[in-house]
């Protein structure tokens, strides 16, 4: 056979609940300048699904309308969101109503437990997404780097996570990359994806190579001088870090090692090193 | 002037106090306008999926939320 490798293999695509995703980014829609600058945005990032919300409609309003027109328009699978519940219950019933709206049985689960940080809730968080799991939703959860609330959450028949990177909207990158990377190690076939946080593509990029599964992000895009240019950076970087991850990084050392061969250097017996020259 | 048989109901629609004469969560729907529109409703925290809207009463005091898709995180 003379069949002649690609000189670069597309990263492998990843798949959640069954379904085979066309990227390793998740975008959100919220923050933009323009309806027009998000669709531009989204389509830039290239992103796999963008995540929705719902919020309360007016008498004879068509707001929601408008915005689903557009994000249909695009043509991209969205996650909704259940974002600002604060109690188990909310999240459960706004997650019936984001599946019949949206038709689909995907949520991205989030429990809020505090107003500062955003933290999740994560107790609230495991509940919910046992009641959601039984009913039949395939449970995405908005959660911290924590092992045994990670643990707990596939109990409760999750087949993705979601840590969070940083606090919402912080942009401050892999706070506690220590135990992503523990979490990432403890939980090699789980379908790991760092969500919020995130600040530039370097971020992202670290968080990729990793080995993290994808990136979910929003205000690093939506808030950023061109949301357009920003969101086409992200998905070079997160391409990058996954095929970095795949093609294998080397380990850190602590002293240099040459990269040019030592063998056969010029003048190599004449000053082997600096002191063994001053000695003479 | 048609006669009014039915009495105004006081309930809260997304968080407003307001009074209404529908029966039915169905015909709340309606009434703002909404019906057939992407809409989703709860009565009281408890998801009122489309197909009971109709069968589902109102109560005074009942709280109702009725949502639509919005950009988010």
């Amino acid at each position: 056979m003379n069949a002649i490798e690609p000189a670069a293999k597309p990263p492998s695509a990843l798949t959640l609940y069954g379904v085979e995703l066309a990227s390793r980014l998740l975008l959100g829609t919220a923050h933009y300048p323009s309806p027009h600058v998000l669709a531009r945005a989204v389509e830039a990032s290239g992103a796999a699904a963008v995540t929705v919300a719902l919020r309360r409609e007016h008498a004879r309003g068509r707001t929601g309308e408008r915005f689903l027109e557009l994000i249909e328009a695009l043509g991209v699978r969205v996650l909704p969101n259940t974002a600002g519940c604060r109690t188990v219950k909310e999240a459960v019933t706004t997650a019936e109503m984001a599946r019949e709206v949206f038709q689909t049985d995907w949520v991205k689960l989030e429990v809020i437990a505090n107003d500062d940080t955003l933290q999740p809730d994560v107790f609230g968080l495991v509940e919910a997404a046992a009641i959601l799991t039984k009913d039949g939703f395939k449970v995405l959860p908005y959660t911290t780097e924590d092992l045994s609330v990670a643990e707990r959450l596939l109990g409760a028949g999750c087949e993705v996570l979601m840590p969070w990177a940083a606090p919402i909207g912080s942009g401050r990158g892999l706070a506690n990359a220590y135990a992503l990377k523990s979490l990432r190690a403890y939980f090699p076939k789980v379908p790991l994806i760092i969500d919020a946080g995130i600040g530039a593509p370097s971020h992202a990029a670290e968080a990729m190579e990793m080995g993290y599964d994808a990136v979910l992000l929003n205000t690093a895009v939506a808030k950023a001088g061109d949301p357009v240019r920003m969101a086409g950076a992200f998905a070079k970087s997160i391409e990058a870090g996954r095929a970095a991850y795949e093609a294998g990084l080397i380990g850190m050392r602590d002293m240099a090692q040459p990269s040019t061969p030592v063998a056969g250097t010029p003048f190599f017996d004449l000053s082997a090193s600096p002191r063994a020259a001053s000695d003479e | 002037m048609t006669v009014e048989t039915s009495i105004a109901l006081e309930i809260y629609v997304n968080g407003d106090l307001v009074m209404t004469r529908a029966e039915t969560v169905a015909e709340l729907v309606a009434g703002l306008g909404l019906e057939g529109a992407r809409i989703a409703t709860a009565r009281n925290g408890d998801f009122v999926p489309q197909r009971g809207r109709v069968a589902t009463r109102l109560k005074r005091g009942d709280r109702i939320e009725i949502v639509s898709p919005r950009h988010g995180g």
